[in-house]
């Protein structure tokens, strides 16, 4: 029985799995949620997410939401391929991966999410302004984070240690579309975090989700 | 044995979180008291545990980890035969519906709860005035969660399962300062929370850390 993940290709929280389901060569199939329409806060796809939420994920029995409780199960499941993106079998390396992926969690992500709200779906979706108070403030966390990051990456070539796992896996989405906004420059202006940006944005798991980010994009 | 040490203050929600789960999987630490009013968690030396500034941070032996999350995910597993089980064991099914409840404390529950908090309860404590509208969107935001735990605590005793687990643990913090506000409200208005909450806040491991603050 295959995988199936409810969501769209160019939501960051779905493509975050996307991007999990492809390193592990995963098989699945992406049903489409239509949310101009509101399907997620209809009956059905409550009964698979109660928060009305995309992604969620069926596996045979088992219904997941919480795109990085999906990912973390992906990983569990096709743990002892050639991937490992939770470095399992060794504790340590795995107490660092949970760690980052919290940083990602409660740090990266507060300061990065108003940012791509206010600059990408309030003008795009909404057809209103965005509001340049929350972005700047969102920035200068964000900025601050990244600082963090840029010294880390100065003792390991990725976040919890010299091996790519889901802590910089978590990050591809939201970046991805930052960098299509003026506030790349958080990133540019970082040397460090900018090789790892280039870094983990060329893996050709990512390049196959990268080509559904399209929002934004002018047709 | 390598020494457990949490480097923190009792009054901090992350510090309690990472004290629960120790006192629950009954592993002997030594507490390091951070004095925030001085600003020691923006010292070099503690910067040196936690880059991010922030209590707690956590070591067991060489392996120093910080995000309260991530050390009591660790406690739990690295000493998971010891006191209580606060994984769920077996198939890989089962701990992905462990998983899936605590990145619902994290992404759901945390933010609204946090900022309630912060307005009834730490701010009176620290002579500021409670921002009225602040607490008006939380506590509606919050309401609509706590509408989908009432359904959830209607098919499991706990979150994750009929036997409490990290993702029950978590919420202790939060629901702890909630309970000595007027937000305590949203709990009593709905009857299987309600008695979650009840259950949760009483075991004797959570009222170890509560007399923490009284030392």
């Amino acid at each position: 029985m295959t995988i199936k993940l409810y969501g769209v290709a160019m939501s960051t929280c779905t493509a975050k799995v996307l991007a999990c389901l492809h390193e592990y060569g995963a098989e699945f199939e992406l049903v489409p949620v239509n949310l101009q329409n509101g399907e997620h806060k209809q009956p059905a796809f409550l009964a698979k997410n109660p928060f009305g939420q995309i992604p969620a994920l069926e596996d045979g029995d088992l219904t997941l939401f919480e795109s990085r409780a999906i990912s973390t199960y992906v990983a569990e499941k096709f743990k002892g391929s050639s991937c490992d993106l939770l470095r399992s079998q060794n504790p340590k390396e795995a107490a660092l991966v949970k760690t980052w992926m919290e940083v990602e969690s409660q740090q990266f992500s507060p300061a990065i999410s108003p940012i791509f709200y206010q600059s990408i779906i309030v003008p795009i979706l909404h057809g209103g302004s965005p509001n340049q108070a929350i972005i700047d403030e969102s920035a200068a966390k964000l900025g601050k984070v990244l600082d963090v990051y840029e010294k880390k990456l100065s003792s390991s070539k990725y976040l919890a240690g010299d091996f790519y796992s889901l802590a910089d896996l978590h990050h591809l989405t939201y970046i991805y579309y930052l960098m299509k906004t003026p506030y790349g420059k958080l990133i540019n202006e970082r040397p460090r975090v900018k090789a790892w940006w280039e870094d983990i944005s060329s893996r050709p798991a990512f390049k196959k989700v990268a080509s559904g980010l399209t929002l934004g994009d002018k047709n | 044995m390598a020494v457990i040490k949490v480097h923190g203050s009792p009054l901090s929600t992350a510090t309690r979180r990472v004290l629960a789960c120790l006192y629950e999987k009954e592993i002997d630490f030594q507490f390091v008291p951070v004095n925030m009013g001085t600003g020691e968690h923006k010292s070099d030396s503690f910067l040196a545990l936690n880059p991010f500034g922030q209590v707690p941070a956590f070591e067991d032996g060489d392996l120093k980890l910080f995000e309260s999350r991530a050390a009591a995910n660790y406690v739990a597993h690295e000493y998971a035969d010891k006191g209580t089980q606060l994984l769920i064991p077996g198939s890989s099914k089962e701990a992905a519906v462990l998983e899936l409840w605590k990145e619902v404390e994290a992404h759901q529950f945390n933010s609204p709860s946090s900022k309630v908090v912060w307005e009834l309860f730490f701010k009176p404590f620290l002579g500021m005035a409670t921002d009225a509208a602040v607490v008006e969107e939380n506590e509606a935001q919050l309401g609509k969660i706590l509408d989908v735990y009432e359904t959830r605590l209607t098919q499991s005793k706990y979150l994750a399962s009929d036997n409490f687990t990290l993702a029950d643990l978590y919420h202790l913090s939060n629901v702890q300062c909630l309970l000595a506000t007027p937000a305590k409200k949203l709990f009593e208005s709905r009857p299987h929370v309600d008695a979650w909450v009840k259950e949760i806040t009483a075991r004797p491991a959570w009222s170890k850390v509560l007399a923490m603050m009284k030392q």
